[in-house]
C-alpha cells in the first residue's frame, strides 16, 4: 500500500482505495495502476504528475467516471462510481464532473456559447436559464466578446477557456483537466493556470490537473507522482 | 436527469450536431446521396413501365362492358364465332341497347406487320375489324384527326398510340394490306386504352380482304349495367346454340396483362435489390467515416453526459436523413425523366404491339422513398453501434 496520496486533514471527497487497472494487449497483460490508494479533500487543487504512461490519464478516467478499474473502488462525493451502471454513470458524470481536455474538444460546427451550452442540454433548464450559466461561465472565463465565434477562429487559450467554461457550467462537485496546458505556448498556458488558480480559491472549486509540467504543478496545492502505476508524495529520479 | 424528454432532446441535440458537420464530409454524404438516389430512380422507373401497361390494360376494361370469346379460346387470335352466333350475342339480356340497335360489336384480328419508329424494324401491328356499334362498346373513342372510315369501304383509322409509335400512318398515307393500299383516312384517342394501339377498318371489308368469309373472333358488348353482367353471362353460356365464355372486359385485360407486368415487375425488382445491396455499402461506408470523423466528438459528448443510446439513434436518423434525401431525389428524378413516357412493347397474349405510357404512380413514389428509408437503415444500423460501443478514454484521444 502506498500511502503518499493519503491527505488526513479533511473528509476526502474522492477516494480511490486500492484500485488496480489491468488493459489486455493480445495476451499480454499490462498492469497500468497497482493497489492504488488518494484521497482528495474538497476544495483541493491537486496536481497528477508522472512521466508519459505512467498512468495518470487512466487514474483521472477512473475518478470521471470514464473508465471502470480492474480491482478496488473509487468513490466521489461518497457514491461508487465504479458500481453505477453505463446509463446512471452517464447521468452522474453530467451532474458531477466538469472535464477540461488537452485539445479541447470543442465541437466545430458549433459557436463558443453553444459549446458551452452542451452539459446545460442534459439538464432540465429552460433556454433562457442556460444562457444565463453560459454567460456567467464565460464572464468567468473572461470570453464573454469572443461567445459567438466558432472554434477555428480563436486562439489554443481561447479555446482552452472554452472547455473550461464547458467544464465548469454545471457548478460540478469536481473539475477534471486532462493536460489543460500541454497544447499552449507558455504565455497561454500561465492565463489557463491563473484561471483553475482563481476557480479552485475564489469559488472552491475542487480540481485535479493531471500534468507533466513542474511549472503547471506548482500552481496547485498539492501535487502527487505516479510511477509505474504507483503515487509518492516526491518525485521520482 | 433522465427521463424520455431529455433522452429525446438528447437525441435531438447530437443528430443536429451530426447534421452539422455534413457540409465537411460533403464528398462521401454525396456519394452516398447520389447511390441511394439512383438505386430509387431505377426502381421507380421499371416499375412505372409495368405500371403504366397495367393503367393501359385497365383504361380499356369498363366495368360494365364484357367480351366474349369460343369456349376454350384464351385469347382473340384463338377464338371463332360466324354471323349467326354473333347476333344471339348481341341479342342476348343484359346488353345495352340504343334505337339504332344493341351495342354490340362483332370484330375480327389480325396481325399485320409495321416499321417501329424507334427501331425501323419490323413489329406485329393489330389491325381490327370493327362494327359500328365499337365506338361506344370500347369505351371513350372518338376520332382526333380526319374523319371516321366509309362502310364498306377499304379504309383505316389509326389509334394514337399506333400513329406514334409506326411508321407510315400518317393520315392521307397508304397502307399495304394484303395486296391492296387502303389509305389512313383518320386518327382516334381511347382515353388512354389498348384500342389506341390498333388500326381499325369496317369488320366486313377485312373479312372479305382475308378471306374470312363471315366470321368474326370475338363480340364486345356493353351492358345496361355492371350488375347486367351476371344476366348477360348466364344467357350466353347456358344457350345451347353457343359454344361461348364470358368475361368482363377489366377481368380480360387484366388476364392479357398478368405475362408482362410480371415479367417487367421482376426484373425491375431484380436489378432494384442489386442496386441497393450496392447501396447499402455506400451508406455504410458514408456513415462509417463520419462516425470516425466524429470519434473524439461523440466521445466528448459521451464524456459530459450523453447516453449511448442516444448516439445510436442520432446516427441512426443521420443516415436516415441522408437516404430520404437521396430517395426524394430519386423519386423526383424518376418522375421528371419517366412519367407520361410512351412505348411500345409486345403483348404476348395477343401477339402484337401495345403502346402505352410509363406511370410513376404515388404508390411507386412512396415505394421509393420507402426502399431508401431501409437502405438508410441497415447503412446506419452497424455505425451507430460501433460509435456507441467505443471507449470513450480511448476515443477522447483521436486526433
Amino acid at each position: 500500500m502506498n500511502e503518499s496520496g493519503r491527505n488526513d486533514g479533511k473528509s476526502p471527497l474522492v477516494e480511490v482505495d486500492g484500485v488496480e487497472k489491468v488493459f489486455h494487449r493480445g495476451a499480454e497483460e499490462i498492469h497500468v495502476l497497482k493497489d492504488l490508494h488518494l484521497q482528495v479533500p474538497a476544495g483541493e487543487f491537486l496536481a497528477l504528475m508522472g512521466p508519459s504512461g505512467s498512468g495518470k490519464s487512466t487514474l483521472l478516467n477512473l475518478i470521471g467516471g470514464l473508465d471502470r478499474p480492474t480491482k478496488g473502488t473509487v468513490r466521489v462525493g461518497g457514491e461508487s462510481v465504479d458500481t453505477l451502471s453505463d446509463r446512471h454513470l452517464a447521468a452522474w458524470r453530467a451532474r458531477h464532473i466538469g472535464f477540461v481536455f488537452q485539445l479541447y474538444n470543442l465541437l466545430p460546427v458549433l459557436t463558443a456559447e453553444r459549446n458551452v451550452e452542451l452539459p446545460l442540454l442534459l439538464t432540465h433548464l429552460s433556454k433562457a436559464e442556460r444562457n444565463r450559466h453560459v454567460q456567467a461561465a464565460l464572464a468567468v472565463v473572461g470570453l464573454t466578446p469572443r461567445a459567438k465565434h466558432f472554434p477555428r477562429t480563436l486562439s489554443g487559450g481561447e479555446q482552452q477557456r472554452v472547455g473550461i467554461a464547458r467544464g465548469i457550467v454545471t457548478d460540478p462537485t469536481l473539475l477534471l483537466c486532462d493536460e489543460p496546458t500541454g497544447d499552449l505556448d507558455r504565455k497561454a498556458g500561465d492565463e489557463i493556470l491563473d484561471l483553475l488558480q482563481a476557480l479552485n480559491r475564489e469559488h472552491g472549486k475542487t480540481i485535479i490537473m493531471v500534468t507533466h509540467d513542474p511549472h503547471a504543478s506548482a500552481r496547485a496545492s498539492r501535487t502527487v507522482y505516479l510511477n509505474k502505476g504507483q503515487l509518492s508524495a516526491e518525485p521520482v529520479k | 436527469m433522465a427521463g424520455p424528454i431529455n433522452w429525446l432532446s438528447q437525441v435531438v441535440s447530437v443528430t443536429k450536431f451530426g447534421l452539422l458537420g455534413i457540409p465537411q464530409r460533403r464528398g462521401s454524404v454525396a456519394a452516398a446521396v447520389f447511390g441511394i438516389a439512383g438505386v430509387v430512380t431505377v426502381l421507380v422507373g421499371v416499375l412505372s413501365i409495368a405500371a403504366g401497361f397495367r393503367q393501359a390494360m385497365a383504361a380499356s376494361g369498363a366495368a360494365d362492358a364484357a367480351v366474349v370469346l369460343r369456349s376454350g379460346a384464351d385469347s382473340e387470335m384463338v377464338s371463332g364465332f360466324n354471323r349467326q352466333s354473333t347476333r344471339i350475342i348481341a341479342d342476348a339480356p343484359g346488353v345495352a341497347r340504343t334505337p339504332e340497335g344493341p351495342l354490340a360489336s362483332a370484330e375480327l384480328f389480325v396481325i399485320i406487320n409495321l416499321p417501329k419508329r424507334s427501331t425501323g424494324s419490323d413489329v406485329n401491328v393489330p389491325l381490327r375489324g370493327v362494327e359500328s356499334a365499337a365506338f361506344r362498346v370500347h369505351g371513350q373513342v372518338k376520332i382526333v384527326e380526319g374523319r371516321m372510315f366509309e362502310p364498306g369501304k377499304d379504309e383505316v383509322i389509326v389509334g394514337l398510340g399506333a400513329a406514334r409509335e409506326f411508321a407510315g400512318l400518317e393520315v392521307g398515307r397508304s397502307l399495304l394490306v394484303g395486296r391492296r393500299e387502303w389509305p389512313v383516312v383518320g386518327v382516334f384517342s381511347a382515353g388512354g386504352a389498348t384500342a389506341e394501339s390498333e388500326i381499325w377498318t369496317d369488320a366486313p371489308v377485312l373479312q372479305a380482304a382475308y378471306n374470312r368469309g363471315d366470321s368474326f373472333q370475338s363480340v364486345y358488348v356493353r351492358l345496361d349495367s355492371p350488375g347486367a353482367f351476371t344476366t348477360f353471362k348466364d344467357a350466353v353460356t347456358t344457350d345451347q346454340r353457343l359454344s361461348a365464355q364470358v368475361m368482363r372486359l377489366s377481368d380480360y385485360y387484366a388476364s392479357q396483362s398478368t405475362a408482362v407486368t410480371k415479367l417487367i415487375t421482376s426484373l425491375g425488382v431484380l436489378i432494384a435489390s442489386l442496386m441497393a445491396v450496392g447501396a447499402v455499402f455506400g451508406a455504410l461506408n458514408t456513415m462509417y467515416s463520419s462516425v470516425s470523423a466524429r470519434t473524439r466528438e461523440i466521445a466528448t459528448l459521451r464524456a459530459l453526459g450523453f447516453g449511448s443510446g442516444a448516439v445510436v439513434v442520432s446516427v441512426m436518423l443521420e443516415s436516415v436523413a441522408l437516404a430520404l434525401g437521396g430517395g426524394a431525389f430519386g423519386a423526383g428524378l424518376a418522375y421528371c425523366v419517366f412519367n407520361g413516357f410512351h412505348a411500345a412493347t409486345m403483348n404476348w397474349q395477343s401477339f402484337s404491339q401495345i403502346t402505352f405510357a410509363f406511370a410513376v404512380t404515388p404508390q411507386l413514389l412512396v415505394l421509393g422513398v420507402a426502399l431508401a428509408t431501409v437502405i438508410g437503415l441497415i447503412g446506419g444500423l452497424l455505425p451507430a453501434i460501433r460509435a456507441a460501443r467505443q471507449p470513450i478514454a480511448a476515443a477522447l484521444r483521436e486526433l
